[in-house]
């Protein structure tokens, strides 16, 4: 171990591309351990790369990435102490459910990570059952996973990942296509997590739910940080926003006086002032 | 392409996902196969069909494919299923397959075509009907075999028996892949479908048809190294692990003992 144990991740100047297309640019960071981080940025902006690196998942074409002060890397993972106990405490829940769901019941998927991580059956049973209970799923055990509703599936590939109770989570657009209850009930569960030694880092690009599940907030644009804050002040910086494509410019009238402002969804108001030729 | 046709083939998804589920319902209901150890199914009818394999006798084939029905009813599963599923699509290729031996292999004519100029021979019909016989009987053995055991089970059981983690990997995933293709097709079709209107001339249908297959390939493959992902996240190392334990009772060794036993029987009866 290196010296800086309280933190969960640091990364040093990476870089990722997709067959020369880039993806992560010249990327350093660091996420404290039971920090609540959140990667706000548009579609395509390196988000869900990110989180990959992070588990593990693919490896950056140049810099470091440091977990619990070892590099993680290929070699690292390969080694069975190293490998096991990094995915004991570190998962990823998909962008898409589809991908997270390959067993024939809703049951068997959530003992999948369990039974892989080495569980004891009883162990797994136990966490299964209250997995499913929490997250009010109980009604569907034995269904098959591909056959569920598209919220519903969302929901299995939460509690697949929850039910490791991992000390770091990744959440990729964890509430993306959710209907408005699905969706506060993940806000909440993320919310608990406040406080506690649960470190999560959360994919997204919804703005109405920053405030909820960040202490901190990093805005990506094409691969690369270009913004850092605490909610309120990311959240305030309009110009920050609409670089990083997340708010756009709405022009309206009110009566013969027309105006341009910032705009984003699921937020009613905004402050404008009216210029002396009718533009803000 | 024709309304007719997308919607068949979107039918024809639907069926595919709902005899999956029927699959899997059959293999945790009891029966006789369920009833046994995993690997006792798997060593046994991999023992029936090697027997198939090494027999020259079609009464001995008959008898085992008998043998695999019998199996297949004591497991309820259904005898039309299996017609369905395995028999006449069988018979539709191997058939296909085995007909040029009918008018090829030399030996005692029995039937001849002069307006062709071609004879079938005692010979070259038992060669045929013994190709149709091999592949219909080990076919429906895997099948039961399939339909009466989770797929997890089978990967599980293969890997006890020492296969290679890279195998079982490669058989796990093809299984998800198979799911993804059905999935990913469907929603193309669906997709499609809402956006069609009149008809397409024949050279357009196989353009379409053409297009879809690429870009369904190309989707597939990505989601299933998405898949793949997925599961190296949730620790998965080439191993099989179950919540159930596989152990061997008292039925299992009779059940394996019958299995060797008849495996045997069909090989020195049929060689």
């Amino acid at each position: 171990m290196t010296g800086t144990v309280n933190a969960a991740f640091e990364i040093n100047g990476i870089t990722f591309d997709y067959e020369g297309i880039p993806a992560i640019r010249d990327l350093s960071l660091r996420i404290e351990r039971g920090e609540r981080v959140v990667l706000l940025g548009a579609n395509g902006s390196g988000k869900s790369t990110l989180l990959r690196i992070l588990d593990g998942l693919c490896f950056p074409t140049t810099g470091a990435v440091n977990f619990a002060g070892n590099p993680l890397t290929p070699e690292g993972l390969q080694r069975n102490g190293y490998g096991l106990a990094f995915r004991r405490q570190v998962a990823l829940v998909f962008q898409n459910p589809d991908v997270q769901l390959f067993n024939p019941t809703v049951f068997d998927e959530i003992a999948y990570g369990p039974l892989q991580l080495r569980w004891s059956k009883e162990n797994v049973l136990q966490h299964v059952d209250e997995t499913l209970r929490v997250l009010g799923i109980s009604h569907l055990k034995e269904r098959a996973p591909y056959r569920l509703s598209g919220g519903e599936k969302k929901r299995v590939a939460l509690a697949s990942v929850l039910v490791l109770d991992p000390e770091v989570l990744l959440l990729d657009e964890p509430t993306a296509t959710l209907d408005p209850k699905s969706q506060s009930q993940i806000v909440d569960l993320i919310q608990q997590w406040k406080g506690t030694t649960k470190t999560v880092v959360t994919a997204t690009h919804q703005l109405e739910i920053v405030e909820d599940i960040a202490d901190r907030v990093l805005v990506l644009e094409a691969g690369a940080v270009i913004g850092a804050g605490t909610p309120s002040q990311i959240l305030s910086d309009a110009d920050l926003l609409l670089r990083a494509n997340l708010v756009h410019a709405h022009r309206h009238s009110h009566g013969s006086v027309v105006h341009s402002h910032p705009h984003r969804h699921g937020h009613s108001h905004h402050d404008h002032e009216h210029g002396p030729s009718g533009k803000s | 392409m024709s309304q007719s046709f997308i919607e068949s083939t979107l039918q024809g998804f639907a069926r595919a996902f709902s005899k999956a589920l029927i699959s899997e319902q059959a293999a945790i209901q009891p029966g006789l196969l369920q009833s046994l150890d995993p690997r006792v199914r798997v060593v046994g009818i991999l023992a029936l069909v090697i027997a198939v394999v090494l027999c020259h006798k079609l009464a001995v084939i008959g008898a085992v494919l008998v043998l695999g029905v019998v199996v297949a009813v004591a497991s309820r599963l259904s005898v039309w299923s299996l017609a369905t599923r395995v028999w006449f699509v069988v018979l539709g290729f191997t058939g296909l397959i085995s007909l040029p031996a009918l008018f090829i292999t030399p030996g005692d004519r029995i039937v001849l075509v002069p307006e062709l100029a071609l004879s079938i021979s005692a010979q070259g019909l038992r060669t045929a009907a013994l190709l149709v016989l091999r592949v219909e009987t080990a076919a429906t053995l895997t099948t039961v075999l399939v339909l009466c055991t989770p797929w997890t089970h089978i990967l599980k059981a293969l890997r006890s028996f020492r296969l290679p983690t890279e195998i079982v990997t490669m058989l796990a995933m093809t299984h998800r892949y198979v799911f993804l293709l059905i999935e990913t097709a469907n929603q193309m079709f669906e997709s499609r479908q809402s956006r069609m209107v009149g008809e397409l001339t024949g050279p357009e249908r196989r353009r379409m048809t053409a297009r879809t297959a690429g870009v369904l390939l190309s989707k597939s493959v990505e989601l299933s190294h998405e898949v793949y992902l997925a599961m190296l996240s949730r620790g998965f190392d080439g191993e099989v692990r179950l919540l159930t334990d596989f152990r061997f009772r008292v039925h299992d060794y009779f059940g394996l003992t019958g299995f060797i036993l008849a495996a045997c029987l069909a090989i020195w009866m049929g060689r």
